[in-house]
């Protein structure tokens, strides 16, 4: 394989794909909201507007249009951009424009552009804290497998397995931050802004999530090692004298690696739009709690713009995945 | 003191004893044999002298010293010493053996560095320069090679590579040619041959294959059951077997340097009014310019080229070749499991274009080609029921008939396949052939993965129903004293086209092609003395 030529073409074809999927999800999400029942146009004005308001508002919004001319116009403003009146004046909304907001006339990707950089500081920060104690919990299990430090880390990944994020941080949350008063109650403070202060007030957030998914990492990990254990090149370097240790660390993890990276794709993509627990407990405002509100409201365009972000996270992991499964594995073809 | 010395070896798996008081020593310098069918207990014993049971639960009574070391007292890290620095095992199947995802240079370096402590780049040397000795081309850059990227031969160099990197007294190789084609096989046993004259290290041989044992040891030891059966130097047990088991073991080997015995009548038995007024055996299959590619434009690869052959009715045509060579290809085609890229398959002077019950196959692995969760019986009717047979006592009444037919019991019919054993799920496959009432059956591999006693009660079985059904068999083998014994014509493949077809005892005595006679040459003999004239031979084919 032609390193450079193969991931150049790979990088082709994934984009078209990504493409493809997201176009598929933006349809899907405007035919599900479409024949959900329900008036739009009431719930966007509110519970006092008359029926002369209300039927403004539907103008306005082009809600009495039928579906597929909402959905090129919707394709239109993402291409081309977009004008839109909002009652007494014109917005002009530039080329991926995905929209106004029905409740705030916001336009959509400002309103991601504000929440997203709170989501990926959760998620990247706890998928750190997760690979580094999941992993590190499955290899130790494997390691002393039938003993009692194995038994007691099977029990422990079970209970993080069963406990909800909220009663892990609510747990967290009075212990740290109210008991011992360790930690201020957390407060989302941008990474641009302050570093420190990033880091110190995402800490419980991070150690939330992260317990709950590194149980699942943890049970993966000892699983695939404890395959690997059993294949016959374990035996060979045992039968050479190799120490145990090497066996465990270097032979046997490396079954676990690509296993691990598929697991962490998934989780990452999902957890980009599905922390809105921890978002919600820590009061971080994110693009889950966002998209739940928005969910609520009928706010049709934010819904879409938030779906297509995530939809986009979750392709951009898999991608990435794959390439890290090359990069670990050299019998693997990018394809 | 000798290399190894070991006392009324026991070893048991809870309830199972593999090995059953066996003792035997092995002298400096001296090559051992461990012969026997799967079950005996021989690759128990090989693992029992490195420790190997240590911790799995397996109980291992006796004594056991090698290379000065007392296996059974040393202590875990006295153990972990012997292991590949005096003592050092070349396993089976050298693909599954290597650590797929690091490079085979840094594999060997990692089990030099365990036992001398040696600095990262001077392992890393003395990898490349195991390699080179094993005769892996271009040591310093194949040495960065993962093990996907070596062939089975090579990759069984590169085992044995890092067998040699501490230098052991004693090498213990089991089955290490088993997975291999034959030519790679003898290239592996002249090498180890070579390095045991060179470094005068012991070797301790385990396998099921009388003729490697043969080509490659002092002295044999004949295991059955977990027990010694016989034991001595290789011309007297191979040449004069004294027990009956041995007898029965060599007698059930396949010779290919001997005409195929009176038991396996021929085809001429079978002629028939119409054939004496044409002369010719009327003509079951033909298949002309067999064509098959795989893959597309750049990674196309032609599988099968150009081959054409005509099967009779009665008769047998063995078709042998390594592996790779297109052989499974082409059986699949006669059958219509696949289609040709080009030419065709003529069945009764007609064209024809997928499956026919006239023409049935029986597959390699009995196991998988058996459907774990349906009981036997019901695997051998399902022809029958493709067929449209919908009278469930007749279905029944047919399905005994063949169990019996084939040698199993009728009463079989509802076991499922794990309750049974090798030869007799392959003789399950063997009835599911037969329900189709068919012309022609193509074996691909049927005996290989089959102990030799097991695998010539199948072959004989094969020749029985040939003989009294009239059927026509393609039988499909990389192993060529099996295909000489059980074919009347025999077609060699090499990369997807036929070399070399004839008689079988025209092909074999008098080979043309001079791939052919490599293929000879490399036959393990079961004399040792033609075994070392062979070698001699190879020597100076390999110079041509």
């Amino acid at each position: 394989m032609s390193g450079l030529a193969g991931l150049t073409g790979f990088a082709l074809r994934r984009t078209v794909g990504a493409l493809v999927t997201l176009l598929a999800i933006s349809v899907i999400v405007y035919v599900v909201f479409y024949v959900t029942p329900g008036n739009v146009a009431q719930i966007t004005c509110g519970p006092r507007c008359s029926p002369a308001q209300v039927q403004q508002v539907a103008e306005q919004l082009h809600l009495n249009d039928p579906l597929y001319t909402r959905y090129l116009n919707f394709l239109q403003g993402l291409v081309a951009g977009q004008d839109y009146s909002t009652g007494t004046s014109v917005q002009h909304c530039s080329a991926p424009c995905l929209g106004l907001s029905y409740q705030s006339d916001q336009q959509v990707t400002a309103l991601i552009l504000a929440k997203l950089p709170v989501s990926l500081s959760l998620v990247f920060g706890a998928m750190v804290l997760w690979l580094i104690l999941g992993v590190g919990t499955g290899v130790l299990s494997a390691w002393r497998r039938g003993r009692l430090t194995e038994r007691l880390l099977t029990g422990v990944t079970l209970v993080g397995v069963a406990t909800p994020v909220f009663v892990i941080g609510l747990v967290l949350m009075i212990v740290v931050c109210g008991q011992l008063q360790l930690l201020p109650f957390p407060q989302y403070v941008a990474l641009t802004d302050d570093p420190e202060q990033w880091a110190w007030n995402l800490l419980l957030p991070w150690l939330s999530l992260a317990l709950i998914e590194a149980a699942a990492f943890a049970r993966l990990t000892r699983a695939a090692m404890l395959e690997t254990l059993a294949e016959d090149h374990i035996r060979t370097f045992r039968a050479y004298g190799v120490g145990e240790r090497s066996v465990i660390g270097r032979h046997a993890l490396r079954g676990a690696v690509a296993p691990v990276i598929a697991l962490n794709a998934n989780n990452f993509g999902g957890a980009v739009g599905g922390a809105v627990l921890t978002e919600t407990l820590f009061g971080l405002p994110g693009i889950g709690q966002e998209l739940v509100h928005a969910v609520n409201v009928v706010d049709l365009p934010v819904v879409v713009g938030m779906v297509l972000v995530i939809g986009f996270f979750v392709v951009l992991a898999n991608a990435v995945a794959d390439v890290l499964y090359a990069v670990a594995d050299r019998r693997v073809v990018l394809a | 003191m000798s290399l190894v010395e070991v006392t009324g070896l026991t070893v048991e798996f809870g309830s199972l004893r593999a090995v059953d008081g066996l003792s035997f020593r092995l002298e400096r310098g001296a090559a051992l044999a461990l012969v026997g069918e799967s079950g005996s207990g021989k690759s128990t014993v090989a693992s029992a002298l490195l420790g190997l049971h240590r911790g799995t639960g397996a109980r291992v009574g006796g004594a056991i010293e090698v290379a000065g070391v007392d296996v059974q007292e040393a202590s875990d890290e006295e153990l972990r010493r012997l292991r590949g620095a005096k003592a050092a095992m070349v396993f089976q199947d050298p693909l599954s053996s290597l650590d797929p995802y690091y490079a085979i240079g840094d594999q060997i370096a990692e089990v030099y560095r365990a036992h001398t402590r040696a600095p990262r780049r001077a392992a890393r040397a003395r990898a490349v320069e195991v390699l080179d000795r094993v005769g892996i081309p271009d040591a310093v850059r194949r040495s960065r090679s993962r093990p996907h990227e070596f062939s089975g031969g090579m990759r069984q160099r590169a085992l044995i590579a890092m067998a040699l990197a501490c230098g052991p007294d004693l090498l213990i190789a089991d089955e290490p040619t088993t997975a291999l084609d034959v030519t790679v096989q003898a290239q592996i046993l002249d090498l180890l041959h070579t390095l045991r004259e060179e470094t005068g290290m012991g070797l301790l041989l385990v396998t099921h294959d009388v003729g490697v044992a043969a080509e490659s040891v002092d002295e044999v030891l004949v295991m059955r059951h977990g027990r010694a059966v016989e034991q001595g130097p290789v011309g007297t047990v191979l040449g004069s077997p004294a027990q009956p088991y041995t007898r029965e073991l060599l007698g059930a080997v396949p010779r290919v340097d001997a005409p195929r015995a009176v038991a396996q009548a021929s085809a001429e038995e079978l002629v028939t009014g119409e054939e004496s007024v044409t002369g010719e055996a009327e003509v079951v299959l033909e298949a002309a310019g067999l064509r098959r590619e795989f893959g597309r434009r750049k990674r196309a690869f032609t599988a099968v080229d150009d081959v054409s052959l005509t099967i009779h009715r009665g008769e047998t045509l063995g078709i042998v070749g390594e592996s790779g060579s297109g052989k499974t290809t082409l059986g699949r085609m006669l059958v219509g499991l696949l289609e040709p890229t080009a030419g065709e398959v003529r069945y009764d002077g007609h064209a024809r274009v997928g499956v026919r019950p006239a023409v049935q196959m029986v597959f390699q692995d009995p196991v998988s080609s058996l459907n774990p969760r349906r009981s036997v019986g019901e695997s051998i009717a399902d022809p029958l029921r493709a067929r449209g047979e919908k009278d469930e006592e007749r279905i029944r009444g047919r399905v005994r008939e063949l169990l019996e037919r084939v040698g199993l019991d009728a009463a079989h019919y509802d076991r499922y396949p794990h309750e049974f054993s090798g030869g007799q799920r392959q003789r399950v496959g063997i009835a599911r052939a037969l329900a189709a009432d068919p012309r022609l059956i193509v074996c691909d591999e049927p005996v290989s993965a089959l102990d030799v006693t097991t695998q010539a009660q199948v072959v004989a079985l094969l020749g029985e129903l040939r003989r009294e059904l009239g059927l026509a068999l393609v039988f499909v083998a990389h192993d060529l004293a099996v295909v000489r014994q059980v074919s009347d014509r025999v077609a060699v493949m090499r990369s997807g086209r036929i070399v070399e077809e004839g008689p079988a005892d025209e092909v074999y005595d008098n080979p043309q092609d001079p791939y052919t006679k490599q293929l000879l040459a490399a036959v393990p003999a079961l004399d040792p003395r033609i075994a070392a004239q062979r070698r001699a031979a190879r020597r100076e084919l390999a110079v041509v």
